[in-house]
């Protein structure tokens, strides 16, 4: 009784860290939570008459893939967390809209303020959440258990470190960070195969994952033009032109449909060091395919 | 001391920095030549790991490109140290295909690392890597161990190495390696097949390191945490390392099969098999014919007999974490099928079973001459002992590798799957009327031993096997060999005794002239 308290008290910390930091990247979980911006750069002054906010929907047409159900069996507390049966997370499609896409600026960024806070990934209920975060270069990822069980949490990135950690109990915590932008990086749970989840790092606070209802927002966005890219693990990544004016809000949607299923999903690739005959060049290989599934 | 003296006691110093750091120093491009000579083979020219031997190794060879290094004495995510990579290249890892390089100079070493280290720009940046802060061991002894087993339940090493530590754990069956290629969690009870080394200290690393690439995690954050202390790390490491022998065990050619008087043990437990004595074999992949088996899973048995002068039983034991055909396993053998190169081989449909194979000549051979090791061949056929989990047991003759004749014979026997292992238990009577080898005490008859692991994808000649070895039935000991001791003791005494007196009578007879 006493341990069950204390979980459910570390996960409401946990919680209360994800929501007071901004650059956690959206929750699209069972609990249905809202879609969050990007970082909210408190050691950077923004000028508000110098900026806009991006506000898009990911839509999705067509028929999702039925969800397969997890057996978590031999994990008594996680499976009766759900009581009507665990589905796996990959398409999250509701009403034309699709949860868990990362958006993010690629082209047109200049001087981006550097990452303040932390971003927290938490295990509960023998699922990560969030099961699509972002988070900038160099931030700290303070990874928390709420579940009081075994998870080790791999995370195999190519072009930054990959680490393999246990935490065999509630409430221990590890930090790590990204040095590079990388999108996206797998993370897997080896001691349940069906936890997976994506880490996109990237140099800059404009970026934000997509609620249940498919919409995100990313505010505080220096007036500019810009590209935006977005990325979902079954189908791919799509880009989109837009135009952020000073204190206006720009409007944005990417539209995915279930024909896309099966396209080339990109996580990072490695660079390669090919020993030439010309010395050594880099480039990147596709040495990776295999790597989160 | 003199100015003098003191200026040549810094020279020395000085001469013997620069020796160390010349001895140290690397040279890249003499260690490309050594890599391609000996490294390439296996890790590619490019460093990727698919060199040409690649596809049939499993797990496979290390792509230098991420620097993703499993054996370290550094935290889970940082680069080795070049002592790390120079050990390995000392050592080889053990249970897997990389073997020790005693042939190359340590300078050669130096040189390869350095051209090992090119292939990935991680080295290079920021500051070197160093290891970590290990602490001291408590040491052992029975308390340590109970606290060892303690930590072992709390850290659930048994998710994945299982309750015994034979690598059988739930999870299991879906463990994969950083590139998604399926990797087996370690049989903790053969310490000799540990990449990073079997003494303490090298579990004691392992553990606080975790092998970067493998699902096997650092625990260092559980132990800065509280959740086991660093004592409690020691004492898990010494408990690992009582889980088997340190050292793989010594392979002796015989089976002596002892002669009890009366019933042999009913079963397969341990409490019927204490007394017998148990001898271990190793087995190996079959590489000869194609299709061939350059990862099989099982390594070795464990072989104990017993006979009564009528009736013979063998109890074998061999680790293998599945008990196949068992659905869990799909995945992993679809993996496996998918990794390994058959060798043009389709793969084989369905589940197939565990099974096990002790092989005998048709014949007592008359001098040394044995059958082909592989299955016999037509001119000198092989008579076996069969057994699988579906097909229960049997008897064959075979003449050559993939070639099987079942024969009615009179073997029976029983199996168990527990923890990891199976104990399998075969009985025959020594003589036998209808086909097949009648034993007779006393005379070394040849065996050899194969298996195979279903779950693994392994059917035919994708099996593991062993060479010839013996086999011995015990003969009573008869009563002349209880009473020709004493007699000669008796004897002996009697004649001292005899010689004494005829001695002192002597003497007294000499004093008294």
């Amino acid at each position: 009784m006493r341990s069950d308290l204390w979980k459910g008290s570390t996960f409401l910390l946990a919680a209360v860290v994800i929501a007071g930091c901004g650059g956690g990247g959206g929750e699209a979980g069972d609990t249905g939570g809202e879609a969050t911006g990007g970082g909210e750069p408190a050691a950077t002054q923004i000028d508000p008459t110098t900026v806009g906010t991006i506000s898009g929907v990911v839509n999705f047409t067509g028929t999702p893939p039925a969800l397969t159900s997890i057996d978590m069996s031999e994990e008594p507390p996680c499976a009766s967390a759900y009581p009507d049966g665990a589905m796996s997370q990959e398409v999250l499609a509701r009403n034309g809209h699709l949860a868990n896409v990362f958006v993010r600026l690629t082209a047109g960024v200049s001087g981006a303020p550097a990452p303040s806070g932390n971003v927290t990934l938490d295990q509960h209920n023998c699922r990560y959440h969030p099961h699509v975060l972002g988070i900038q270069a160099n931030q700290p990822l303070v990874i928390t258990n709420s579940d009081n069980l075994l998870h080790n949490i791999n995370v195999s990135p190519t072009d930054n470190r990959g680490f393999n950690i246990s935490q065999p109990r509630a409430g221990i915590e590890s930090t790590q960070r990204f040095l590079v932008p990388e999108v996206m990086i797998p993370v897997r749970c080896d001691v349940h195969g069906w936890m997976h989840a994506y880490i996109g790092v990237v140099d800059n606070p404009y970026f934000a994952v997509s609620g249940p209802d498919g919409a995100f927002t990313i505010p505080n966005v220096p007036a500019g033009d810009y590209t935006m890219e977005a990325w979902h693990e079954e189908y791919g990544t799509l880009t989109a032109q837009v135009t952020v004016t000073a204190q206006g809000t720009a409007n944005v949607s990417f539209d995915y449909s279930s024909d896309m299923a099966g396209a080339d999903v990109p996580l990072g690739e490695p660079l390669v060091i090919r020993h030439g005959a010309n010395g050594i060049e880099v480039e990147r290989g596709a040495g990776n395919a295999a790597a989160g599934r | 001391m003199s100015r003098s003296s003191s200026r040549g006691a810094s020279l020395a110093v000085l001469a013997t920095v620069a020796l160390a750091a010349g001895l140290g120093a690397q040279d890249a491009e003499a260690g490309r030549a050594i890599y391609e000579r000996w490294c390439a083979e296996c890790h590619g020219t490019d460093g990727t790991g698919d060199g040409p031997a690649a596809a049939s190794m499993l797990p496979r060879p290390r792509d230098f490109t991420q620097a993703r290094y499993q054996v370290r004495t550094t935290g889970s995510g940082q680069l080795p140290t070049d002592e790390d990579m120079l050990r390995v290249l000392q050592n080889g890892l053990h249970g897997t295909t990389m073997p020790a390089w005693p042939n190359l100079s340590q300078q050669d070493r130096h040189n390869a690392i350095a051209y090992l280290k090119s292939f990935s720009r991680f080295f290079g940046q920021g500051p070197a890597p160093e290891p970590l802060d290990f602490g001291s061991d408590p040491g052992g002894g029975d308390e340590a161990l109970e606290a060892g087993r303690q930590a072992f339940v709390t850290l659930e090493c048994e998710r994945c190495h299982g309750p015994a530590g034979r690598g059988d754990g739930t999870s299991t069956p879906t463990l994969e390696d950083w590139r998604g290629f399926p990797i087996r969690a370690a049989d903790l009870t053969q310490a000799w097949n540990l990449n990073g080394g079997s003494s303490v200290e090298d579990i004691h690393t392992r553990i606080l390191t975790g092998l970067d690439g493998t699902p096997m995690p650092a625990a260092i954050d559980a132990m800065n945490s509280g959740v086991v202390s660093p004592d409690e790390v020691w004492q898990l490491a010494h408990y690992v390392a009582s889980l088997g022998p340190r050292e793989a065990p010594r392979v002796r050619d015989v089976v002596r099969v002892g002669r009890v008087e009366g019933d042999l043990p009913p079963d397969g437990s341990e409490a019927a098999w204490a007394a017998a004595e148990a001898f271990y074999f190793p087995l190996a992949g079959q590489v000869i014919e194609a299709p061939r088996n350059f990862s099989p899973t099982v390594g070795g048995v464990w072989v104990q007999g017993l006979h009564n002068g009528s009736e013979l039983a063998l109890r074998l034991q061999w680790d293998d974490p599945s008990r196949s055909p068992d659905p869990d396993w799909d995945e992993w053998q679809e993996k496996i099928l998918s990794t390994l190169d058959l060798d043009g081989a389709a793969p084989p449909e369905g589940r197939p079973p565990d099974a096990f194979r002790v092989q005998f000549p048709f014949d007592i051979p008359e001098g040394s001459e044995r059958p082909y090791f592989l299955m016999g061949s037509s001119r000198r056929p092989v008579y076996l002992w069969t057994w699988d989990s579906e097909g229960g047991i049997g008897e064959a003759r075979a003449r050559g590798l993939g070639s099987l004749e079942t024969l009615s014979g009179d073997v029976t026997g029983e199996a168990t799957w527990a923890d990891g292992r199976w104990t399998l238990v075969l009985r025959r009577s020594i003589a036998t009327d209808g086909d097949g080898l009648s034993f007779v005490e006393g005379t070394a008859i040849p065996v050899a031993f194969s298996a195979w692991d279903g779950s693994s994808g392994e059917v035919g000649k994708r099996g593991s096997v062993s060479t010839w070895y013996y086999v011995l039935l015990e003969q009573p000991a008869s009563s002349a060999v209880v009473v020709a001791p004493i007699l000669a003791i008796l004897l002996t005494a009697g004649f001292g005794v005899v010689l004494v007196r005829r001695a002192q009578s002597r003497e007294s007879a000499g004093t008294s002239e």
